[in-house]
């Protein structure tokens, strides 16, 4: 029912991560996953891969496992108990899902950026170290903190007030805030649930060009209910839909330019044309 | 949409005309005057209270045999010879107490990351009830329970020369126990009302479940937690049944947890339990005992209020 169609990177870009390492083209390739609540199946039959320093949107109407599937590339869902994945989700060739994967390891290289910005209820400065702190970071702290902040254009802000509350920040900030600490850990793959949708029109732009900046080292997920954010910010596009028994599925992958201008499939259509979701 | 729940308004341009005055509601004034009076029932007790003890201390106060300075200063308490200082009593309070907190806020805390950030459901169920039944247990049977099985073992563990039958650490352990609920329960509460964003962003970092919960729940639910903790320190000051029984008879000023010594509680009950006779002086030192008890008390629950509004922190 999926179609995972596999296409060539473009290769006009400028040297990046991939292929100086020799590292695979994809950052996550998904195959045949079937995520269920219990007995119910949210989401059959996943079959897509996203390419390596690019960015890739997830987008479908609301129900349509989305952040479901999203949370399956870093084991989120393994916090919830009643949650069971069948298939294979591939991050640089080994299953993730494989029994002798520790889930720790795998979301200290996958991050995530939730919708509402999540602030820890400490400093601005505490909450970008904290992480790299966890993973027994022992360079010089400052320096990477400012660094983070900087890459998620929030240094120029908060530079001042590095030992105050990150709770006083604005949502905008305080989710840039979330991004930087996201990338203090150094992943090689940043999840964004949503991240803009709890934000003003200037914040989300702003995210937006953010995440074209970063999509220069990270590979970058973004699931959105916004199609004119995934046609601005996105390489790829991933279009989900929900069939009648409230299960998701994935109707078409391709270039975010061919799904928005010539995509192959009709529901795809219809959806971005705005004629249902 | 105005008036929707009144009735009458009317549509502009038919009808009868809009009345909008005010309107009798019997019931509505007799139930908030019922309320208010539940209310003031609680402030006038205190009120009462503390004018009571107040009056008595006075009292106690004005008599010749007593002045402030040795009351405050004095180490020896023996009213039969006119000897009132509160030391004995006041150090073998905060010796029980802080034995009991020794006991009760590790565990407690423990029990409380245990049930909030570990426990399934299935757990949760079998032991929130056990940890209730724990605190509805009469305190006069912790006070056994610490006399003829806390005593003893401490006797088998560090000796019988060294630890006396009656002691303040045995009357404190089981303090601490009886006392756990309350510093789990309430900790729970506050760990539990920690978001979820907060742990899933911590998880998402790449942490642990003990990094996610000792370093990012417990902090955040800090206010709550400290609350708890001094509760239950105004809980075990206030413990009474449980030293009368297991931390002696007879005031007496040590440090050491293993000897025998008076509470101000278990002085008040000893007292007061015999045949004490009206307007005696005797009479009128148990309520000075208990106006510090009252203070001591007030004070920290006023500190543990101060500490929950400082240390407040707010997600939105």
């Amino acid at each position: 029912m999926s179609i995972a169609i596999e296409r060539p990177l473009r290769t006009e870009e400028g040297p990046n991560a991939a292929s100086q390492n020799g590292m695979n083209r994809y950052a996550i390739e998904v195959g045949a996953m079937n995520v269920f609540y219990g007995d119910f199946c949210a989401v059959r039959d996943v079959s897509m891969q996203a390419p390596t320093n690019k960015i890739t949107a997830i987008i479908g109407p609301s129900g349509c496992g989305k952040s479901t599937v999203l949370r399956c590339f870093n084991r989120m869902n393994d916090l919830i108990s009643s949650v069971r994945i069948e298939g294979k989700v591939l991050f640089q060739g080994q299953n993730i899902y494989d029994v002798s994967v520790d889930p720790v390891e795998v979301r200290r290289r996958i991050g995530m950026v939730f919708q509402k910005p999540n602030p820890f209820p400490k400093t601005i400065y505490e909450n970008v170290a904290w992480g790299t702190r966890i993973n027994g970071f022992k360079g010089d702290m400052d320096e990477l903190v400012e660094r983070a902040l900087r890459a998620a254009a929030l240094w120029d802000e908060v530079k001042d007030k590095l030992q105050q509350s990150a709770l006083g920040l604005s949502g905008g900030q305080q989710q840039r805030l979330c991004i930087a600490r996201a990338i203090a850990v150094e992943p090689e793959i940043i999840l964004m649930d949503e991240p803009a949708s709890a934000l003003d029109p200037i914040a989300t732009l702003r995210i937006e060009d953010l995440m074209k900046e970063l999509s220069e080292q990270y590979t970058i997920i973004v699931v959105t209910h916004n199609m004119q954010q995934a046609a601005r910010v996105s390489d790829y596009t991933a279009f989900f839909n929900v069939d009648d028994n409230r299960t998701g599925y994935l109707i078409e992958f391709d270039d975010t330019e061919k799904i928005f201008t010539n995509p192959s499939q009709k529901s795809t259509e219809d959806y971005i044309t705005g004629r249902f979701g | 949409m105005a008036g929707a729940g009144q009735g009458d308004t009317t549509v502009p341009g038919g009808g009868p005309p809009l009345d909008l005055r005010r309107k009798p509601r019997l019931a509505e004034t007799i139930i908030q005057g019922f309320l208010f009076l539940c209310g003031a029932i609680s402030i006038l007790t205190t009120l009462g209270i503390v004018l009571v003890l107040g009056r008595e201390s006075l009292l106690f106060f004005a008599n010749e045999e007593v002045d402030l300075l040795k009351f405050f200063g004095g180490t020896e308490w023996q009213p039969a010879i006119g000897r009132f200082g509160i030391w004995p009593l006041v150090t073998a309070t905060f010796m029980a107490s802080l034995i009991a907190m020794a006991v009760a806020l590790p565990m407690g805390l423990c029990i409380a990351i245990y049930l909030s950030e570990y426990a399934g459901h299935r757990a949760r169920s079998i032991l929130k009830p056990i940890l209730e039944v724990l605190a509805g247990i009469p305190t006069v049977v912790y006070g056994y329970f610490a006399l003829t099985f806390m005593t003893p073992l401490l006797r088998v563990i560090f000796g019988r020369d060294l630890v006396e039958i009656y002691n303040t650490a045995s009357a404190g352990i089981v303090i601490g126990i009886l006392v756990i609920p309350l510093v789990s329960s309430m900790s729970e509460d506050a760990l539990s009302a920690v978001p979820n964003s907060l742990r899933q962003a911590s998880y998402g970092l790449g942490a642990t479940r003990l990094e996610t919960a000792v370093r990012i729940v417990v902090p955040a639910a800090l206010s709550g937690v400290a609350a708890a903790f001094i509760v239950a320190i105004s809980r075990a000051i206030g413990e009474t049944m449980i030293v009368a029984i297991a931390a002696g008879a007879g005031p007496n000023f040590t440090f050491s947890p293993f000897r025998a010594a008076e509470t101000m509680t278990g002085h008040i009950v000893r007292i007061s339990g015999g045949d004490l006779s009206y307007d005696s002086i005797d009479y009128n030192s148990i309520f000075a005992i208990g106006l510090l008890l009252f203070l001591i008390t007030l004070s920290l629950n006023i500190l543990s209020q101060w500490i929950v509004r400082r240390f407040r922190e707010e997600y939105e």
